[in-house]
This record gives structure tokens, C-alpha cells and sequence, in this order.
């Protein structure tokens, strides 16, 4: 498989800046609750909420483990390891955003969505990745995207971040052309 | 890096003696998820839809029942009750051919209790379901086990060293056999106290054996585990009688204070007879984990069923006439 870097640390730093500030100018000041989907969900919601910290009041935080609703269970060679859901605000009436490091078939969204509904009804919920693959098997669309990368179905978009795995970097490892 | 898979395959789950300490923190670690979900809005997941769990029970039991009941439903699944006193049992069907009934009916996962050992064991090398043994004969009862040392980790996160004395029938108990081996494997120093006529003597050398009250507190456990005297098991005059029993090896109004100065917490798997094992005073106190073991057992046993892997089921093969 061929390797290719698609981003590199400051690459992903000034990416993280863009989504911010789109976030910020979408919503004001008004409440907005930042859930990051584990495992890469997690830092980057806490990378926007530290950005967003001394411009905004009214920040929430929360993590989501959708292994418990994914679809694949029975397809699945493992089980996941169940990290655990932390919610720590009430869900009825919230604005949600939904923070994962990258957008592939959609169904981990589809997941996620599950999930904060059983916790109540928000809102609304909105959706912001690091990086957009393509290759929705749902109709699902995200409200903020850091990046679109151009990927063939079999190729893998590994992103990395400081917290989870040493560095910051996007790595594309695309399939041999045949 | 954080593992994002679970590297355990188990099809069955028979007793405490086939998991290691790393596979049991596994799942008491898994089990905390699922208590939380308790507090929200929606208790249940999606994670067994389409999937049926069997609750074979040939002995009566009202309350692991219910709790694997409840368990298997917030996880989705369907559950059927086969009970047994009114179905072909009765009527002379060997287990084998229950058995071979319940695999045609594509079930994914049997509870089973039954009145022998190794029952269990048995279905289990006979079906494609995972099997949970929810108690058999004297031998082994691993998911109360699970949901004892879920409970005793909530209140000591770290559990070595600690020490905890489990009391009362241990001869006619699986509970006290899979709690033994539980707590010892999870480093908990485990002693145990009891009519000399109710502890067995194939009792792991592991297991300090006390003699009276004065070497229980003496032996200072964290935890008091009392176990039911089970009323229906005493005819043959293991000891002279309930009063006589309260007396010597019961929680008596004295006992109980020195517990409750020492802050001692006391399990109890239930169904406590009170005056016996213990006196009323004890179901109010403070330590007292009973309820806890309740709701933390659903919690488990949701671990459980998540952690279990069912077989691929095979179709029956078609009589020749009707393939062709």
C-alpha cells in the first residue's frame, strides 16, 4: 500500500482553527454541547472546545461510545471494547455537535445519532469531522468539514492526533492501482 | 494507543475457573458502561436486536431470572422462558433431545440452572448457543460471582489485599465456590466461617477457615459475605437448630454493632432470611450492599451476554426427497 501524508501537524493545528471559527460564526454565542465520538472523536471536540473556550460561554462536553449500537456486531472478527458514554448534560432541547475525526460510509454517525436520542431529544444535532473520504452508504452530510479527501473505497484515512497516538498527522494509504 | 478490540472469543460462560484475572476485569470493567445506562432516559441498547436469549431453568429461581430476563431485554433481545415443570421434561424428554428442540428453534444464547453439576457444560457441547450457567448443583454459580466482585470493586477499586470472610452453608453453596475463586483471583484474602458440619473439606487451601465469631473479627474482613441458609437443604440435622444457628453463626443485634463501628460492609446474594443469617437491623445499614448486588447483577450480567460469542447455527440438513 502506498503511503501518502495528506496533513501534517500544523496542517491539522490550522484545520482545527478553520473549523472553530465556523462553528463560532454559525452560532454565536448561543448553548452548544461538543460530544466527540471515541476513539478520534474525543481529542478533536476537545481541541474545538479549548479554541472556542474565552470566545463563547455556554460550553458543554461530552463522549460517546456507539459500540454498543454499531450494525456490523455480527460481521465484526472482535468485539469492541466498550469505552463508555459520558453525557453530562441533559440532552432534551440541546444543540448537539458531533465531533469525529473522519466521515466514511456514515454509519458510525448513524450510530452516534442513535445513541443521543435514547438520551433525550435535542434540538438539533450537528456534525464536524476532521476529514471528509466520501463513500456515504447513508444520507448523512457534515456540517463542518477540516478537509476533503479523495480516497477509493478500500483505501484507509488514518488520522492521528497527540492525545491518542504521539503526533498530529493525516496519513492516506491508498490501494495499488491495478 | 487505546486496543479497540476485545481480544476474547468465549462461547460459553460455566464457571469462574475458566477465565484469568486480565479476562474478569474485562468484563467488570464492560459492566460499568452498561450501569450507567441505567440513569438515562432510554435504558436499553441495541446491541442483541434480532438475537434470542432462552432462560432454561430446571430448578425454581425467581430472582437470577428475572435479572438475566431484564438483562438480555435492555440489550434488545427476545426472551423466552422455558419452564420446566410444565413442559416435555415432564413428560420424559432427555436433555440432549431438549436440547436438539431448542437448536432447531435457532436460539443464540440458554440460561441454564439445573439441580446437577456439569448440566451446563453438557448443553453447551451440544449446541451452537452460547451457554451462561446460572447455577448448577453444588458446583458453580460464576455470574453471581461476576456481580459480587463488580459490587466489592465499587466500593475497594483496588481489591488486593483486602479481605473478605464468607459465612454460613458453605457445603450445599455454589455461590461460596465461585465467590472463593473470584475474590482470589482478583487478590482479595478470603477466609470463610460456618457449622463444622457445613464446611466441606474440599475447600481450596486458599481458603482460611474460622472457627467463630471472635476469629471473624479477629481475621477483621472488609466485607462480611453471608450466605442463605437454605432451609430446604437442612433435613439431615447439620446443626440442632435455626435459633442455635443465629446464635453461633448468624449477625446478631451484638455483632452487628461492633460491624457497624468497624464499618464492615456485608454482602448478601439473597434471599436473606432474616433472624437467621441476620438481624432486621442489618437490611437498613448503611454498608449494607444487598440492593447494590441487585442492580449491579443486571449490569453484569448485560457484560456478559455482550462478552459472549454465540457459533455460527448450522441448517438442518434436508431429507434427500425433498432437496432434490
Amino acid at each position: 500500500m502506498h503511503e501518502k501524508k495528506v496533513m501534517d501537524a500544523g496542517a491539522v493545528k490550522s484545520a482545527i482553527q478553520s473549523l472553530a471559527a465556523e462553528i463560532h460564526a454559525a452560532h454565536g454565542d448561543r448553548p452548544l454541547a461538543f460530544v466527540g465520538i471515541h476513539t478520534r472523536g474525543v481529542p478533536l471536540a476537545d481541541r474545538l472546545v479549548r479554541e472556542l473556550r474565552y470566545r463563547r460561554d455556554h460550553i458543554e462536553q461530552g463522549t460517546l461510545d456507539i459500540s454498543l449500537y454499531r450494525d456490523d456486531l455480527d460481521n465484526l472478527a472482535a468485539l469492541p471494547t466498550i469505552e463508555g458514554s459520558d453525557i453530562p448534560f441533559e440532552v432534551e432541547g440541546a444543540s448537539i455537535l458531533l465531533c469525529d475525526d473522519v466521515l466514511f460510509t456514515g454509519r458510525t454517525i448513524r450510530a452516534a445519532i442513535n445513541v443521543l436520542l435514547d438520551y433525550g431529544r435535542p434540538e438539533r444535532i450537528e456534525l464536524a469531522v476532521l476529514a471528509d473520504r466520501g463513500h456515504r452508504e447513508l444520507p448523512i452530510a457534515a456540517t463542518y468539514a477540516g478537509i476533503t479527501v479523495p480516497t477509493r473505497k478500500e483505501d484507509y484515512l488514518r488520522v492521528h492526533f497527540k492525545e491518542t497516538d504521539g503526533e498530529d498527522r493525516v496519513i492516506h494509504y491508498q490501494s495499488e492501482t491495478s | 494507543m487505546t486496543t479497540d478490540v476485545s481480544p476474547y472469543h468465549r462461547k460459553d460462560l460455566l464457571t469462574i475457573g475458566d477465565l484469568d484475572r486480565e479476562e474478569i476485569l474485562h468484563i467488570l470493567d464492560n459492566a460499568k458502561p452498561f450501569k450507567d445506562l441505567f440513569t438515562r432516559s432510554v435504558k436499553k441498547v441495541p446491541t442483541l436486536r434480532g438475537k434470542t436469549v432462552l432462560n432454561l431453568f430446571y430448578e425454581p429461581s425467581t430472582r437470577t431470572r428475572t435479572s438475566f430476563e431484564i438483562a438480555a431485554k435492555r440489550l434488545s433481545a427476545d426472551v423466552t422462558n422455558f419452564a420446566v415443570s410444565t413442559s416435555s421434561v415432564v413428560k420424559g424428554e432427555s436433555i440432549l433431545d431438549t436440547i436438539d428442540t431448542l437448536q432447531a428453534m435457532q436460539v443464540d444464547y440458554i440460561i441454564v440452572r439445573h439441580s446437577v453439576s456439569g448440566v451446563p457444560e453438557y448443553i453447551a457441547r451440544h449446541t451452537h448457543a452460547s451457554v451462561l450457567n446460572a447455577g448448577d448443583g453444588h458446583h458453580a454459580h460464576p455470574t453471581q460471582a461476576l456481580l459480587d466482585a463488580f459490587t466489592f470493586r465499587e466500593v475497594y477499586p483496588d481489591m488486593t489485599g483486602k479481605r473478605i470472610v464468607v459465612a454460613g452453608d458453605i457445603l450445599h453453596s455454589r455461590v461460596a465456590r465461585s465467590v472463593f475463586e473470584i475474590m482470589h483471583l482478583l487478590g482479595v484474602e478470603v477466609a470463610t466461617f460456618g457449622p463444622a458440619t457445613l464446611v466441606p473439606r474440599t475447600i481450596p487451601s486458599y481458603v482460611r477457615i474460622l472457627h467463630s465469631f471472635e476469629e471473624v473479627f479477629e481475621f477483621d474482613p472488609h466485607v462480611l459475605y453471608l450466605l442463605r441458609l437454605q432451609l430446604e437443604r437442612q433435613k439431615a440435622n447439620f446443626f440442632p437448630s435455626m435459633r442455635e444457628y443465629h446464635n453461633r453463626y448468624g449477625v446478631t443485634t451484638e455483632r452487628f454493632k461492633t460491624l457497624r463501628e468497624r464499618g464492615t460492609w456485608v454482602m448478601h446474594p439473597g434471599p436473606v432470611n432474616r433472624g437467621v443469617e441476620l438481624v432486621d437491623d442489618v437490611m437498613t445499614y448503611e454498608r449494607t450492599l444487598i440492593n447494590h448486588q441487585v442492580e449491579n447483577g443486571i449490569a453484569t450480567r448485560m457484560a456478559i451476554l455482550y462478552h459472549l460469542t454465540p457459533q455460527e447455527p448450522k441448517r438442518l440438513p434436508l431429507p434427500e426427497e425433498i432437496r432434490a
